[in-house]
Parts: structure tokens; C-alpha cells; sequence
């Protein structure tokens, strides 16, 4: 038997999970109100994804005035600290590279953010095939693309702002296919002025540096194909199937939102998201939800929400209200592209039976349509049983046999011998 | 300029930018396979966030480190496909 590792304890009144710009916005907002405040996120940089690299290149206005303010802040920011449990009642328990955490609060607030989601089909675990959102964040931080042939696939305003970076970086970004029809989105475009003025100067940014870049519409990946890693893609719309020859594919089908945590902490979900109250607080008191897992809105809505939340854990809800009139349009937004980009039908059908859905344990397809649910699944086959822990295969099963992938338990991710050993990371209750 | 800093991966030695996160500086030493999956299959980084575990590598000696959520430091022994 090991011994317990020794922990190491902090006390805070408000203490946020993760540093994207929700975390951000709603740390600074605490610690300027004169709580001590800690943020903590599991990679060692600030910004989460979208503001990835903006400590040392700050080609955002908006992350670099974030940045500063946090700062100045006074609040504490805790590196490389996975949150992974929380063993009772106002306390959450990370990993870090030194051992377990355990953060003490009054108040939590959850900024957890999303990430992108993958549907299988035919070669989509071959190197190479990344979602474009990961493309992007890998070309930020030095993934060399000069010169590389890239197909941008599967669907979301995350296609056109990844295939912009590309380009920025030296990629020839052979083709952007969309899924959605091109209707939906001009419907979606003609919606925006009234609903987001500031996305739509984005969005033309967007176009003026696409410029050259076939963007099309009704279109998605039906193959990729190649040895050692993918050497070319198979594209099809309603009238034709054609062939592209690439070094990179980057397709994904927009974002889901991370919700271990809020399920963990037993947070109410309606609709696939965190339900929350006027002032960003969830079912269960004092634990606050701020950004993309209350509905996927981007930064705007992230940095509205995470002041909101930040004001009223601090006990200072006369400072939120003025915010109300921005969030509303913010989710009007949201709204509005979850029209336009729905999934089509045919993405149910890409995956052949042979065709893996859970990559960790190589499952495939075949191995689990004999099963009703994904606890069954999960049971016979593996599948969601590897480190990611269903975080990839969990939504590909929800599209593709409608199957829930609600229960969740600690460690949330995978730990060292040390940590699991302590005595305190499961709680008294197992869920199943 | 920024400094730069020197790793090995699987023997072949690669400098990069200070700051530079380890799945991209594996790929500068020309590897596309990161890891096997439980099959035998090539795998390399999918998510590029930290979701999905397969980029992980062995840096210096510790097995199964997601490299796309780590900086490059001078003198890190990473080795592929383990």
C-alpha cells in the first residue's frame, strides 16, 4: 500500500476553474472587488485556448487588456493544476506537477470551456487529422504549416477563423467544405448586424483574408485516406463526390461545452448545457457558470458572462445588471448560429462498421450498434473507458445513436499513483 | 529574437523558440506518429486542447504526457511511439 501523499491546502473566498477569457473576466472582476481570489487551469499558460500564446504575443486588444487587468488584479493564478475532484463541500482537488491541491472556497466559479467535436468517419484516426480549432491552437504554438496543402472541413464560424490563421502562417488552404446549406447561412449572415455588430466586422476580416480560398457550402468529408498518415480526403455534397490531395485535414463539427466538473458537482443540465440563474449561478448555491458551457457564444459572451458571474460571487450584484442588455444579445447570437449550423443527417452514416468511434480502445462502430445506451457500450466494449475518458467517443455516440453520456466520476482525468492514492479523491457516494 | 531552446526526440535534436509547446516541436523533428493505438494503429494529435490523448509521448522517462499541453524545455528527452 503507498502512504497518502501529503497535500498541500490554500484557502480562497472565490476560487475559478480555468483561465479562458470567462475565468479571466470573472477572476479580475472578484479580486477587484477585494476577495481573495485564485484562477486555476490545467496547461501553463494564461488565456485557455482562444487566448493561447497572448502572454507573450498579443495580437488580441481584447486578451492583452484581460491579461494586464488580471494582473494587476491581485488574484492568484495557479498553473499546469488540473481540477479533478471535489471530495466534499467547498473544496475542489487538482492535480499539478508537485502532487494533489486542495483549493478551499466560498464560492466557485466554473469556466470550463468546450471543445470541438468529432464525428468518425473512414481514416479519421490517421495522423494528420486534427479538428481545425486544434489546428489552429498547434499553429499558434509553432506546428510549422508553410507550404502545407490544408483541407478545412465539417462545420461553424471555427472553420473560417482557423482557415485565416492557416493562411497567416504559410498554409495553402486548398479548400474550406461546410456542412451547412448555403440558405442557412445566408439567413444567419442577414440575422447578424442587428444581433452581433462587432461579429459581423470579424466576420468581413475573415472574408477579405480568405480571399482566394474556395469556401463552400452543403459539402463535407466522407473519407481520408493514406498510409503512415492522411495523403488525401474525399469530399461529397448532394450532386457530387470528388477526391483532394492534402497534408493536413482539419475537420471538426463545431464546439461542445466541457461539463465533467458541473456534472461532478451534481450542477443541473438543460439541453446539453449548464443551467443558470440571472446571475450566472447554477442549481447548486454558491457554484457560478460562466462561457461556453452555458451555451456556446464565443469570446463575447465568455467575457460577459464570466463579469456577471465574478460581480455576483463577490456579493456585488448592483454591478452586474448593466451587463443583462449585452448578454441577451450575446445569446441571441448563440441562438442564431445553432440554427444555421445544425448537422445534417448524412453525418450519421459516415462511419463504416469498421470504422472506429472509441480511438483510446480502437472500438468500432460494429462492436457497439448491438447496445442500447452507453452504459451497456461501455460495459461490453471499452468504449470511453481510455484516458480521454469519452470525451472524443461520448459525443460522436450522442450524434450517432443518440446515446447520453451523463455519468461521471473522479479522478477527471488521469492521475499518478500518488494522487489516487489519497484517500479523499473519491467521494462517499459513488454515482455510476 | 526569441531564445531558443534544444531537445531531443528520439535522438534526433531539434532547437525552437522558447515557448514553442512540444507537439509542435516533435513534429519539427519529422514525426508524424506520435504513438500506437491499442491495434497497432499510427496515431498523432487530434485535438491540439489536451481532450484527447493522442499525442501523448515519454519526456524524460514519465510516460503518457500529452505534448500538446506542454512548453519545450532545454535538454527534454521525448521518445514517439512508446
Amino acid at each position: 500500500m503507498c502512504a497518502p501523499m501529503s497535500k498541500r491546502r490554500l484557502d480562497f473566498d472565490i476560487v475559478v476553474a480555468g483561465a479562458g477569457p470567462a475565468g479571466i473576466a470573472a477572476a479580475c472582476i472578484a479580486a477587484e472587488n477585494g476577495r481573495r481570489t485564485a484562477v486555476l487551469d490545467a496547461t501553463p499558460w494564461v488565456g485557455g485556448q482562444i487566448w493561447r500564446g497572448q502572454e507573450t504575443k498579443r495580437s488580441s486588444r481584447a486578451a492583452g487588456r484581460w491579461l494586464e487587468r488580471l494582473t494587476a488584479s491581485g488574484a492568484r493564478m495557479i498553473r499546469c493544476a488540473a481540477d479533478i475532484a471535489a471530495p466534499r463541500a467547498g473544496v475542489l482537488l487538482a492535480e499539478t506537477g508537485e502532487g494533489p491541491l486542495e483549493l478551499s472556497w466560498q464560492k466557485l466559479i466554473l469556466a470550463v470551456g468546450a471543445r470541438e467535436l468529432f464525428l468518425p468517419f473512414p481514416g479519421w484516426t490517421l495522423p494528420n487529422v486534427t479538428g481545425p480549432g486544434g489546428m489552429q491552437v498547434l499553429v499558434k504554438a509553432g506546428l510549422p504549416v508553410a507550404g502545407k496543402r490544408v483541407v478545412v472541413a465539417g462545420s461553424g464560424p471555427l472553420l473560417i477563423a482557423a482557415s485565416a490563421e492557416l493562411r497567416k502562417a504559410g498554409a495553402r488552404v486548398v479548400v474550406v467544405a461546410e456542412q451547412a446549406g448555403l440558405s442557412d447561412l445566408v439567413r444567419f449572415a442577414a440575422a447578424l448586424p442587428r444581433s452581433a455588430p462587432k461579429k459581423i466586422f470579424q466576420a468581413l476580416q475573415y472574408q477579405l483574408r480568405l480571399l482566394g480560398v474556395p469556401y463552400r457550402t452543403g459539402c463535407w468529408v466522407t473519407a481520408a485516406q493514406g498510409g503512415q498518415k492522411v495523403e488525401q480526403v474525399t469530399i461529397q455534397s448532394q450532386k457530387k463526390t470528388w477526391t483532394i490531395p492534402c497534408d493536413y485535414l482539419a475537420c471538426a463539427y463545431g464546439l461542445v461545452p466541457n461539463l465533467e466538473l458541473p456534472r461532478l458537482l451534481g450542477c443541473r443540465l438543460e439541453n446539453g448545457v449548464v443551467l443558470v440563474n440571472l446571475w450566472q449561478e447554477t442549481s447548486v448555491g454558491d457554484v457560478y457558470c460562466a462561457g461556453e458551457p452555458t451555451g456556446i457564444g464565443g469570446e463575447d459572451r465568455a467575457l460577459i458572462e464570466g463579469r456577471i458571474a465574478g460581480h455576483a460571487a463577490s456579493g456585488r450584484t448592483d454591478k452586474a445588471d448593466c451587463l443583462f442588455k449585452a448578454r441577451k444579445r450575446a445569446r441571441k447570437f448563440s441562438l442564431a448560429m445553432d440554427r444555421a449550423f445544425a448537422l445534417r443527417d448524412e453525418l450519421k452514416h459516415l462511419a463504416q462498421p469498421d470504422t472506429i468511434v472509441c480511438r483510446c480502445e480502437d472500438v468500432t462502430r460494429r462492436q457497439l450498434e448491438p447496445y442500447d445506451g452507453w452504459r451497456s457500450a461501455k460495459l461490453h466494449t471499452r468504449c470511453g473507458m481510455g484516458p480521454c475518458q469519452g470525451r472524443v467517443c461520448g459525443g460522436a455516440a450522442r450524434v450517432l445513436f443518440g446515446w447520453k453520456h451523463e455519468s461521471v466520476r473522479p479522478p477527471l482525468f488521469p492521475v499518478t499513483v500518488g494522487t489516487l492514492a489519497d484517500a479523499d479523491l473519491l467521494p462517499e457516494n459513488k454515482s455510476s | 529574437m526569441a531564445d531558443l531552446v534544444t531537445i531531443t526526440v528520439d535522438s534526433v535534436s531539434v532547437s525552437v523558440p522558447a515557448g514553442t509547446v512540444l507537439a509542435a516541436a516533435i513534429v519539427q523533428a519529422g514525426v508524424t506518429r506520435f504513438r500506437r493505438s491499442t491495434k497497432g494503429e499510427p496515431r498523432g494529435p487530434l485535438c491540439g486542447m489536451g481532450i484527447c490523448f493522442e499525442c501523448r509521448v515519454t519526456v524524460n522517462g514519465r510516460p503518457h504526457c500529452r505534448s500538446c499541453q506542454m512548453l519545450c524545455e532545454d535538454g527534454m528527452d521525448v521518445r514517439t511511439d512508446e
